[in-house]
């Protein structure tokens, strides 16, 4: 993907079958668990409609909440607590994406409760292999850094 | 396309850039060394440990997670099987294995049959209470707790204080699920 152009880390990061010329992303979110927005870039984003700070919680909450809805109506599942009681991270099944008319939304969360969000165009395939690619990025460079304190945004 | 399958801990092992042995097992040496002279009482020393080994474990986890692939583990019998088989396989290239469970499946043994960070190593007498590998314990504690698992981990038998084999008691106290954590007042 164009965005980390020229890293040496491997395995190299797979070629999404249909990509236009130039950049494919819109907007890239790290959360950690705790809600602190460690990362967010934005490549192409024509509308701001709330300041930094809410914009991040509204992210954060609308995941949050999407995340808990598809566990406790997941039909395949054995143990269903009420609407709103806490789960553990990375319990249940956890939504992968959901598309729009005009982005996509992609999402993982590992079990250790950092969220990787991508916003893309629409005709974007399955992401899951990318960002599994960058979380490996993110061990790499940030989980290893000595400088960096776990928590708090990466510079 | 269905998620990648788990990775065995040898294979990540393989792939993964490893130091020299020596060279870990003598800076560790040297930590321990200096920490025994700056502190001087063994229980501070032990703590130190501890805590080192804790900021370790809440980034080790991330990295653990990434190159192996798991899923989350569905109770604390597959996490205690995850870091014997995977996670000392994946970071020390050691196996280790796990035992006496206790009824409720809450508290088991991790024994370590061999263990580098004490190649070379003999505890003098002025340091009899030192548990040299303090620090492992502060990992498996630092990285259990970053997912959401608060444990206590310690150390049963030692061999540098004589008994015949590495065994480390990991006890889990309590899950501790996720929360929203902005609360609905803004």
């Amino acid at each position: 993907m164009q965005f980390f152009g020229g890293s040496e880390i491997s395995p190299s990061p797979p070629t999404p079958a249909a990509t236009g010329a130039g950049n494919n992303a819109h907007m890239i979110y790290l959360f950690n668990r705790n809600g602190v927005c460690l990362l967010y870039r934005e490549w192409n984003r024509p509308l701001h409609t709330l300041n930094p700070q809410q914009d991040h919680k509204l992210m954060f909450g609308l995941l949050f909440s999407l995340k808990s809805l598809a566990a406790k109506m997941d039909p395949t599942s054995a143990d269903k607590g009420n609407l709103g009681v806490p789960q553990l991270p990375g319990q249940g099944c956890s939504f992968h994406s959901f598309r729009t008319n005009t982005y996509k939304l992609s999402f993982m969360e590992t079990p250790s409760g950092i969220k990787f969000i991508l916003v893309t165009n629409p005709r974007t395939g399955d992401l899951r292999e990318t960002l599994k690619y960058i979380y490996n990025l993110y061990v790499e460079y940030v989980a290893k850094n000595p400088l960096y304190s776990p928590g708090t945004p990466i510079r | 396309m269905p998620p990648a399958a788990p990775r065995s801990g040898e294979a990540i092992f393989a792939s993964v850039e490893r130091v020299n042995a020596e060279l870990f097992t003598l800076t560790y040496g040297a930590i321990v060394r200096q920490l025994l002279t700056d502190l001087e009482e063994v229980d501070e020393v032990n703590k130190q440990l501890d805590q080192m080994g804790y900021n370790i474990g809440i980034r080790l986890i991330d990295e653990f997670l990434a190159k192996s692939n798991v899923s989350r583990c569905v109770d604390f019998k597959e996490t205690a099987e995850m870091i014997a088989k995977v996670g000392f396989k994946m970071f020390l290239g050691v196996t280790a294995s796990v035992m006496n469970w206790d009824a409720d499946g809450t508290c088991c043994s991790i024994l370590l049959e061999d263990n580098p960070l004490v190649d070379f190593v003999e505890l003098p007498d002025t340091c009899q209470g030192l548990y040299y590998c303090n620090i492992l314990s502060g990992v498996i504690r630092g990285a259990l707790e970053m997912v959401a698992m608060k444990t206590e981990v310690t150390w049963i038998r030692d061999m540098l204080r004589g008994d015949d084999a590495y065994e480390l008691q990991v006890k889990l106290l309590k899950q501790v699920p996720e929360e929203y954590p902005y609360k609905d007042d803004e």
